[in-house]
């Protein structure tokens, strides 16, 4: 019983760590977005609220927790209000698989630092990413708004189409290190990271994960100028303030992803690696921020296009590659 | 060890509950996409019996291809398509379709029921028990490969034929 307790205790810590950590994380990405953002367009950005506006966060959320929570009246309640829960609880939940650091020896102890080592942990995480779609669907369908159904209607149609670009990129990766456990893909990249060793799968990968979180130059499901805000146009409150949540939080899982999958996860020369994990997730997040500020918008048949008849192909000649060279290598 | 037992017996439960829940919703739901919600919700229980059958790859397999993608691709088919008027979904629906549905449900649980009492239950020691990537990898590329073959040919059917539907329904109504 006392082993049960003290795993029980342990989860639990892990647990709180990692979410205190990335909720955090995810409210100072959104300020650092618009800081950086401003100081590309010689702008300043947020700097009233606290010392160089480092409290401008905690009075976002502030603001958004007392605004009103108004519910379309034809609006589909149950779906309406479920819709930001699910977007934001998918992508808090893909943090369970994913390694952020070396094993830890305390009290004689090896303490793992992840909080669930799934053997087939890739798959989970694409589990839940196929079931992130749904937040945005079912918020664009709920809202009885043209605004909002155009929006789920794209963001539907182009999470589908990249998730398989995804996929592709990572089979590459799966078949070099043969496994599906994040942990053991990252200990394959103790020597070389997987960007070099695959730069066609990591350059598909990064541009779908682009594409996942809707961002710039893939932004077409909330494309303000067309579409108001798209499918969290109706949403006000706490409920946009979790759509919000949960996309700098999928930013972040993003991140991370590419981090273990491409970057070597936490290996590095002198830093712990916890840290070493923190500054390529930043890192990441920062190259996300600069492509925003820097592409513009694509057109919606372009961003088709260019994911079933240039990102797929590229993925399935890279996986036909791949395997002749580990055949040929043996 | 009690504790963890009690944990799965509570989880075996809360999936079945899960897929119980889902199916009433599905069929109480006065619209389509609440049904789609509501066989999402009892797909996600049937996942979690796979995953308390020992198989987490099952599971993550229904999520993602059951749930992700087939539900997506329906909800995706409602959203695109038009609007019925909200009044005329409240109307019963004729006899005859009454008839029908109730016709294929009992024809579909009598032959869940004939399989269900013809089938020799081993208890769970008898079984191999292996569900593991490596044991289903094997089986459907040996001793399974023509189903499972089978069942790729049925999906490029599917696809070919949803590209025909598509071109006619596109270039059709100009001729």
């Amino acid at each position: 019983m006392n082993d049960v307790l003290l795993t029980i205790i342990l989860i639990v810590i892990k647990l709180g760590l990692v979410l205190g950590t990335v909720l955090s994380l995810a409210a100072y990405m959104v300020l650092a977005e618009r800081k950086v953002l401003a100081r590309m367009q010689m702008r300043h950005g947020p700097n009233r609220v606290g010392p160089f506006g480092l409290l401008q966060p905690l009075a976002d959320l502030i603001k958004l927790l007392c605004k009103e929570d108004l519910i379309p009246e034809r609006a589909d309640r149950w779906v309406f209000m479920l819709a930001p829960a699910i977007s934001v609880g998918t992508a808090l939940l893909a943090f369970a698989v994913i390694p952020f650091g070396a094993p830890l020896q305390i009290f004689g102890r090896t303490i793992e630092l992840v909080i669930c080592d799934l053997n087939i942990g890739l798959l989970y995480l694409f589990a839940l990413s196929s079931l992130a779609v749904y937040g945005v669907a079912l918020g664009g369908w709920a809202s009885q708004s043209k605004f909002a159904l155009l929006g789920g209607l794209r963001a539907m149609a182009q999470m589908i189409s990249y998730e398989l670009a995804l996929g592709l990129a990572i089979v590459p990766v799966v078949m070099a290190s043969k496994s599906f456990s994040l942990t053991a893909i990252v200990a394959s990249q103790q020597s070389l990271p997987n960007a070099l060793r695959h730069p066609l799968a990591f350059l598909i990968f990064v541009i779908a994960i682009m594409a996942e979180s809707k961002r710039t130059p893939f932004d077409m499901p909330e494309a303000e100028n067309e579409l108001v805000a798209g499918y969290h146009t109706e949403y006000s409150g706490m409920r946009f303030g979790m759509f919000f949540v949960g996309e700098y939080v999928n930013l972040i899982v993003l991140g991370s992803m590419l981090t273990v999958l491409f970057l070597g996860g936490w290996h590095g020369p002198f830093l712990p690696s916890v840290g070493w994990f923190l500054i390529k997730i930043l890192a990441v997040a920062f190259f996300f921020i600069w492509v925003r500020g820097t592409v513009p918008r694509l057109r919606y048949d372009q961003l088709m296009a260019f994911g079933w008849k240039i990102l797929v192909p590229l993925g399935l000649l890279n996986i036909l590659v791949t395997a002749v060279w580990l055949l040929w290598r043996g | 060890m009690s504790f963890y037992r009690y944990l799965a017996e509570g989880l075996f439960f809360g999936f079945i509950v899960c897929i119980f829940a889902g199916a009433f919703i599905s069929l109480r739901a006065r619209q389509l996409m609440n049904s789609v919600l509501g066989l999402a919700i009892s797909l996600l229980g049937v996942a979690g019996l796979f995953y308390h059958l020992g198989s987490p790859f099952l599971a993550l397999m229904e999520l993602l291809i059951n749930i992700g993608v087939v539900c997506v691709v329906i909800a995706f088919g409602i959203m695109v398509g038009p609007k019925p008027d909200q009044a005329a979904e409240k109307r019963p629906p004729p006899k005859r379709n009454r008839m029908l549905a109730a016709g294929a449900c009992l024809a579909a649980s009598a032959l869940l029921l004939w399989t269900v009492l013809n089938t020799p239950w081993n208890p769970a020691i008898a079984r191999i028990g292996d569900f593991t990537i490596r044991h289903l990898g094997e089986s459907l590329l040996h001793q399974f490969c023509l189903p499972f073959e089978l069942i790729s040919i049925l999906l490029l059917v599917a696809i070919i034929g949803a590209l025909i539907i598509a071109r006619i329904g596109r270039y059709g109504a100009r001729e």
